[in-house]
């Protein structure tokens, strides 16, 4: 309903550039951005790590100087008018903007008088906004012991205590359960079709573009696509297809295919492989390697992500960065890294039985059970997932596995090893990646490498060989001499797998590997850990992104502590098949599961 | 905008609870200053006390009897007594006494016939600050006997200078009486300027801030709300030093205090302002609590003539020291507590703090934002 003769467009902006300066090196997050946002509708801004999603919000919410163009909210120049502006939006920031040392009660009741609602309002407002967040029974709570969902249920309920006309959310869903997730997005469009509201929001799950009306899809900084996610994704439309193959393995087939010209996007999912092509090529199996193998090819609806890096890959103007197009013909060499390993350890592991064993495994911390006896195996070359909310037991589980806290119950083997007794040597064996890529900002590249060779006791030309290797396989040559802080994430990523490989171990631990990198480094970065797999790296991963859990082998699926399920992804996924959903998402398996044990305790 | 009460209201009632719970706001507010003050006020002083000194006595006599005996009437030293210089030597060699007063052979001959008799005196000089307070007693205490010995034996002669030494508005001499009020300085440092920073720079760090910026709260109600419960939190604090000073260490307190409380208050209100300005540069605690702890507590420590003398300071520290604020509380606040309201001191330094606050407040208001960057 634009009013007193106001632009139409709740969010608009013209040109706007933004550039920010750190230690001399001056950063471009936005670059000449015109788009708009419509009244009553939800747009998401969608793109990876650094693509600018952040400083488009901020910018929007008069939180930065507007550098270059212009941007109106609901008709106002912010650049002009700041608490204008203000004073007609809601904005949530990343971490939701919560006193984690006041109640969810003091919370509501702070934003309810900075933001002027009158006291005779703030009782219904507020029991309103419980109800619609189902956080009424925390009332006393101190936020910062809520649960990451809802914590950022309580966020957006501080940003609602008076309906804003324009509501920005900057990354709401991060860090958030997919149950929680849900239940946010249900929030949102409620408001929207009550209320009239326009909320725009970022983020960098794909999956949620879907959801939107609109998507604004950024990336590098350059506004790549803008359009309704429905018509987005139907660019690809006839262009993506399940491959199969009997013969080979499907990782072996998903390299295969990577390289074949005319294949923009190959990714394994669940049994299949899925491929993208360019306009106009042929998914004949004739066409496709390896040749002489049958392979069967369907034809499957194009999701949203498939357009996003066939859109991205096959735009000159923004070409991926070239370091990864060498990478792309240095991964197959990857697989030396058994070749390199001493003879002596070669096939060491080979012997028969699981290279990674848990029984009952138990942890306790006084009278909390954060792993509550949980079982499982992993075998040579595989790659095992854990999938799980925040709070499941993946960490206390993965730190187990490192022999980073000892076990209250049960078995653990780690390559023969028990980790009650023989911790460190199990260590000796296992790589380790860390969740924020735990490197040493301030050194350079060479010099993290060669730190982490000396701290897996490797010496003189043997440590300098690895050195090497690794400058050379992770493309990390150019960059040797540059400070890793200044590293784009996806580099650090390199790095950091790099670093955790510098000892050859035989197993390799992921800690959220991928999140918050693009889709393309997402790419690259399973291409090379399916390729050390291949090789016969056991590998086990730890994420709450559904996305990653499709690269797995097999997965268990963890909740409070517990097993809920085991299994590879297409089980999984099928157990959720129902007549509504004949095509279940990774997501919703686990959502299916979460419900299925949560029922008993209702009951 | 138009302020509002209410609005302003919400700010405050969030940072009272937050300051009631947070575990680390109350022991910087008030666990530390406690520890400060009894560190000042039973550990660290800086008079002699039970100095051990070897006594060299060549030849004993009622003379040298007399002088032994007024040494050991004070509470500075004691003392232990040898034959010779060279058994002293050794007992100082080995660290077992801090200085040696040798009383030669001929002590009491000279002393009858010039009526004035001279005294060696060694002292350890690896701890200068000591060793010179050995020294200035010990010559006070050798004028004193020498003058009350002249005045029994009524010579006179000798002496064509009669030293009376007297010590003004300190007559005991404890370090403890201006220690423990220079304190309220550093108290007030603590909370104005290093807690401020830091709950600034948590609720950076936290997203908080960013959160508030896009709420109708205007700039200057956010920065009111840090500034009230803290400068009430600091006069809390000076309060209670005052009092456990009076009470506990029985410092004397001869000002007004409507005087203390009115220069205290312009005191807070700078540190508040750098507190302020320090959280506008420094976006993380640990940035906020280093810059804060080396430009407000340490030249607070040091510079202020809290422990050391300004003027034996070197010109060019001597200069630096004007730009600290706590210089001028400290010298108000030693008037106040040993001299009384001796205005030649309060209005000056109270002129000087008032610019203090007004530059650094000023700062903080200008350079206050509802922007990130």
């Amino acid at each position: 309903m634009p009013a007193e003769g106001e632009s139409p467009a709740a969010l608009r902006l013209e040109k706007v550039s933004h550039e920010f300066v750190s230690a001399g090196r001056t950063a471009a997050a936005l670059k000449e951005v015109t788009a708009d946002a419509a009244r009553g509708t939800v747009t998401g801004v969608i793109g990876p790590d650094g693509a600018g999603k952040t400083t488009l919000m901020r910018l929007a919410a008069g939180l930065l100087k507007v550098q270059s163009g212009r941007i109106e909210v609901l008709g106002i120049d912010v650049a002009r008018n700041p608490d204008e502006a203000r004073a007609r939006i809601g904005y949530m920031p990343q971490r939701f903007g919560l006193y984690e040392d006041l109640t969810v009660r003091e919370n509501l009741d702070l934003y309810a008088r900075v933001q002027n609602v009158p006291a005779a309002e703030r009782q219904a407002r507020g029991g309103e906004l419980l109800h619609m967040t189902g956080l009424g029974p925390f009332l006393g709570r101190l936020a910062g012991r809520l649960s990451g969902g809802m914590k950022q249920k309580l966020g957006l309920a501080c940003t609602l205590v008076r309906i804003p006309e324009l509501l920005l959310l900057d990354e709401p869903t991060v860090g958030v359960d997919p149950v929680s997730r849900r239940e946010l997005w249900a929030i949102i469009e409620h408001l929207v079709r009550t209320e009239q509201m326009t909320v725009v929001l970022s983020t960098s799950y794909l999956d949620e573009a879907e959801r939107c009306q609109r998507v604004l899809l950024l990336h590098e900084g350059h506004l790549v696509a803008a359009a309704d996610p429905v018509s987005f994704a139907a660019r690809s439309s006839g262009r993506s297809f399940h491959v199969s193959a009997a013969a080979i393995s499907k990782r072996q087939l998903q390299e295969q295919l990577a390289c074949t010209p005319g294949v923009l996007d190959a990714t394994i999912q669940g049994a299949f492989v899925r491929i993208v092509i360019e306009p106009g090529a042929q998914p004949l199996p004739e066409a496709l390697p390896p040749r002489g193998t049958p392979l069967r090819i369907v034809a499957v609806p194009p999701r949203f992500e498939d357009s996003f890096v066939a859109e991205i890959k096959s735009t000159p103007a923004s070409s991926p960065p070239p370091a990864q197009a060498v990478a792309r013909d240095k991964i197959p060499a990857i697989g030396g890294v058994r070749d390199t390993r001493p003879p002596e350890r070669q096939g060491e592991s080979a012997s028969e039985g699981p290279v990674i064993f848990a029984d009952r495994l138990t942890r306790r911390f006084g009278d909390f059970i954060a792993v509550d006896a949980i079982s499982f195996e992993v075998h040579r070359g595989e790659i095992f997932g854990l999938l799980g909310a925040n709070g499941a037991g993946k960490s206390t589980t993965f730190r187990m596995l490192c022999g980073l806290l000892p076990v209250s119950d049960g078995t653990l083997r780690v390559a023969g090893y028990d980790l009650r007794h023989a911790a460190a040597s199990a260590r000796g064996r296992i790589g380790y990646m860390a969740q924020r890529f735990s490197l040493y900002g301030d050194l350079s590249v060479a010099e993290n490498l060669h730190f982490f060779a000396s701290a897996y006791r490797l010496r003189d030309a043997h440590r300098r060989a690895r050195i090497a290797w690794a400058l050379e396989e992770f493309v990390l040559g150019a960059h040797a001499d540059a400070v890793s802080r200044d590293l784009p994430l996806g580099y650090k990523q390199r790095l950091a797998l790099a670093c955790a490989l510098m000892h050859e171990p035989e197993i390799l631990f992921l800690d959220e590997p991928t999140s918050g990198v693009d889709p393309l480094a997402r790419r690259e970065f399973w291409r090379r850990i399916n390729a050390l797999a291949e090789s016969g790296v056991t590998v086990l991963v730890t994420t709450h992104f559904m996305e990653e859990a499709e690269y797995c082998d097999r997965l268990a699926v963890l909740a409070q502590g517990r097993v809920l399920a085991a299994g590879d992804p297409e089980s999984l996924k099928e157990r959720a098949r129902t007549a509504q959903h004949p095509q279940p998402t990774m997501e919703d398996a686990f959502i299916a599961l979460l419900e299925a044990a949560a029922e008993p305790k209702a009951a | 905008m138009r302020a509002s009460v209410e609005r302003l209201a919400g700010l405050l009632r969030k940072e009272a609870l937050q300051i009631v719970r947070d575990p680390s706001a109350l022991a910087i507010a008030f666990l530390l200053p406690a520890i400060l003050l009894v560190i000042f006020g039973y550990g660290v002083t800086l008079d002699p006390h039970h100095v051990p000194l070897a006594l060299v006595i060549e030849q004993p006599d009622a003379v040298t009897q007399s002088f032994v005996s007024e040494l050991g009437g004070t509470p500075y030293f004691t003392t232990e007594t040898f034959n010779t210089i060279q058994a002293a030597d050794r007992a100082f060699d080995a660290r077992e006494v801090s200085g040696i007063i040798w009383l030669r052979a001929d002590f009491a001959r000279q002393l009858s016939s010039r009526g004035d008799a001279p005294i060696g005196v060694i002292v350890n000089g690896v701890d200068a600050n000591t060793a010179r307070l050995i020294e200035g007693y010990l010559q006070q205490t050798w004028a004193t006997w020498l003058s009350a010995r002249s005045r029994v034996l009524g010579t006179r002669a000798g002496l064509p200078i009669e030293v009376q030494p007297r010590i003004r508005f300190n007559p005991a001499v404890s370090s403890r009486d201006y220690l423990v009020p220079g304190l309220i300085a550093i108290v007030m440092t603590l909370t104005g300027a290093l807690l401020t920073a830091l709950v600034i720079a948590r609720e950076w760090e936290r997203g908080t801030l960013e959160a508030l910026m896009v709420t109708r709260a205007s700039i200057r109600e956010i920065l009111l709300a840090k500034l009230l419960p803290y400068f009430v939190l600091g006069m809390g604090g000076m309060l209670a030093t005052l009092v456990l000073a009076v009470t506990l260490f029985g410092v004397p307190f001869r000002g007004s205090l409507l005087v203390l409380t009115a220069a205290a208050a312009l005191f807070l209100l700078a540190a508040l302002g750098m507190g302020l300005l320090i959280s506008s540069v420094a976006r993380n605690q640990f940035v906020a609590g280093q810059i804060a702890v080396i430009v407000t507590f340490l030249p607070a420590f040091i510079l202020s003539g809290f422990v050391f003398d300004i003027r034996s300071m070197p010109w060019a520290i001597r200069l630096i020291t004007h730009i600290v604020a706590a210089r001028y509380f400290v010298a108000i606040l030693q008037s106040e507590f040993l001299a009384g309201d001796v205005w030649s001191v309060i209005v000056p330094n109270a002129l000087a703090l008032l610019i203090m606050a007004s530059i650094f407040l000023g700062a903080a208001r200008l350079g206050a934002r509802k922007r990130l960057d």
